[in-house]
């Protein structure tokens, strides 16, 4: 066996057990802190079940669920735009999905019917999840309409900027307007997988098998892009329509992702560069183990987050940022470039 | 019908005139394109290979227009060599080499025995089988030519279209080039290559001389005009003379000051 493939089996084998520990993990953590024999006790008691079927079974899942998402669009926005500091959010997708929750937050004060994320009922969750995922698709769209298509990257990442710095303007105003929002954008902008119940669990499963398996079908167009653009035209892709599939592939993922968990941060940019890092592979392998490595990096750091201060809950996204932004400093003090 | 042919081809690239009103069509053979820096040569190779639309005139594959022809079978017969080979990611060098079967597989086909044969041909063609297994980004850059020149390979295309093969080359494997080169034209397959090494250009086939986007000259190599062509476009600045069976180029530098 090369060695590559034995570093990609103990890449895949690594993340299949940590995967494993860290549900069970999940399945453990609770207001009290983690421990397995209280998972045992909580079980046998008569409000257990409920507990852990209903609030930390879905909730772990759906962490993982998130991580997937992001690290698998990270791994395709790297990909695609040759550039191993993308991040699933630069085209729009996050100032988008803020704007929206914002909206819904700063409407829903306005019209003396204040929500609160942590707060809200079923149908107003319904309705902020629903409001997240169409403003990050509208976030996206907008880059898409200023960049005239997807033929010209550095045009993409532009208005991809341009269109997160007017975005976020709007919900400052929206803020400034109705503050009784700000909490509320403050909660979604750190990110928390605390609301993630089946139903969101279901919806990020249906994101995750809409866009892993036609992002994995086309991973050879990335490698392609790995000798340039004219090269890869010369080998008869037809590029737009592959940038257009992977960038709705994208869109997809993070707009689920986003809508469900508020903005992780540092995931979808960290996982596949520790993929790379630990089993460098063409991308139908990196598209994968960066989804799975996605998924183990937020169950690790929402474990964490519920057991790091029990009874108190640090926001996931912080820890995520802190973890990732970590691991960024680490690697620059090794004077190895991201 | 000949197979490719550009048409008066103009291209503009911002306000430069890169070709203007070009006609040229590849035979069977070796032929090198040779020119000072900006004289379109780059320009006329991707117009060739389908990778820069023109802005008058058109480009023919068998008697249809390029621009009409399905990326696919258009890769399958024209394979382009860039004259900067990128290099990102994290793929080996055979695996480079494997997406040249990506014309003949399509993003979706799993490769044959018989693909995994015409790899392991073109790296050997190339001479790079001995890091196969080191990624793009390790390489130095004559070794990282090899293995973009044995991707071009691997399609086993009709027209092999090469931007500057022997960049970064030694002159040991720019030999080695040459004779690949001349094997391939031999075995029927129509080469066109822009090269900088005038002396290295002279051992073609056909040599099609460029300037100011123009062609000025296009002949065998033997051919006293195509010299006369040769050394004008260069400002007088080398001469032509014979070393044996080969044409050599020897910079004037005994001359006063070439013209400009």
């Amino acid at each position: 066996m090369s060695i590559d493939r034995s570093r990609r089996r103990r890449l895949g084998i690594a993340l299949t057990t940590a995967t494993a520990l860290l549900l069970l993990g999940g399945l453990a953590a609770g207001s009290e802190g983690w421990s397995p024999m209280r998972l045992w006790q909580t079980l046998h008691s008569d409000d257990g079940l409920l507990l852990v079927g209903q609030i930390r079974a879905p909730r772990t899942l759906g962490a993982w669920l998130v991580g997937a998402l992001l690290g698998l669009a990270g791994a395709i926005a790297q990909g695609l735009f040759r550039n191993p500091l993308a991040d699933p959010y630069l085209l729009g997708s996050a100032s988008g999905a803020s704007l929206g929750v914002v909206a819904v937050l700063a409407a829903s004060a306005l019209g003396g019917h204040e929500i609160g994320l942590a707060t809200a009922g079923a149908l107003a969750r319904l309705g902020l999840v629903g409001a997240a995922f169409a403003g990050a698709f509208a976030g996206v769209l907008l880059t898409l309409t200023l960049a005239r298509g997807v033929q010209q990257t550095t045009r993409l990442l532009l208005a991809g900027v341009v269109v997160g710095v007017v975005l976020s303007a709007a919900s400052d105003l929206l803020t400034s307007a109705a503050p009784e929002a700000l909490r509320g954008r403050q909660a979604f902008l750190l990110g928390s997988t605390g609301f993630i119940g089946w139903t969101g669990c279901a919806a990020l499963a249906i994101g995750l098998a809409l866009t892993l398996p036609p992002s994995w079908r086309l991973a050879r167009a990335l490698d392609a892009l790995t000798l340039g653009v004219d090269s890869a035209l010369s080998l008869g892709l037809a590029l737009p329509r592959v940038r257009l599939a992977l960038i709705g592939a994208l869109a997809l993922a993070t707009g689920i992702a986003v809508s469900q968990a508020g903005l992780i941060a540092f995931v979808g940019l960290v996982a596949p560069h520790l993929v790379r890092r630990f089993a460098p592979a063409p991308h139908g392998f990196t598209l994968l183990a960066s989804a799975a490595a996605g998924g183990t990096l937020l169950l690790a750091a929402d474990v964490l987050a519920r057991s790091l201060i029990a009874p108190q809950e640090v926001p996931v996204g912080v820890l995520t940022a802190l973890l990732g932004g970590g691991y960024l400093i680490w690697l620059l003090r090794k004077g190895r470039a991201p | 019908m000949t197979g490719l042919e550009a048409r008066r081809v103009s291209v503009k690239l911002g306000s430069t005139q890169a070709l203007h009103d070009v006609s040229f069509t590849p035979r069977p053979g070796w032929t090198a394109i040779v020119g000072p820096n900006g004289a379109g040569k780059s320009t006329l190779l991707r117009v060739l290979a389908g990778l820069q639309s023109p802005d008058a005139g058109s480009v023919m594959l068998h008697g249809r227009a390029l621009a009409s022809v399905a990326p696919r079978e258009r890769a399958q017969q024209l394979a382009w060599l860039a004259q900067q080979g990128e290099a990102s990611g994290e793929l080996t060098a055979r695996e480079v080499v494997q997406l040249g079967r990506l014309p003949r597989l399509g993003l979706f086909g799993a490769p044959s025995a018989d693909d995994t044969a015409r790899v392991d041909q073109a790296m050997r063609d190339a001479g790079c089988t001995a890091w196969a297994d080191r990624r793009l980004h390790e390489l130095s850059g004559g070794e990282r030519q090899r293995v973009l020149l044995a991707r071009a390979l691997a399609v086993e295309a009709q027209w092999l279209l090469l931007d500057e093969p022997t960049t970064h080359l030694d002159p040991q494997h720019q030999v080695a080039l040459v004779r690949l080169l001349q094997r391939m034209a031999a075995a029927g397959c129509s080469v066109v290559s822009v090269l900088h090494d005038l002396s290295l250009a002279l051992a073609a086939d056909r040599i099609v001389v460029m300037a100011a986007g123009q062609i000025r000259a296009e002949g065998p190599r033997d051919d006293p005009a195509l010299h006369a062509a040769f050394i004008a476009v260069f400002g007088g600045a080398l001469r032509i003379e014979r070393v044996g069976a080969h044409w050599v180029t020897i910079p004037q530098l005994e001359s006063p000051e070439p013209q400009r």
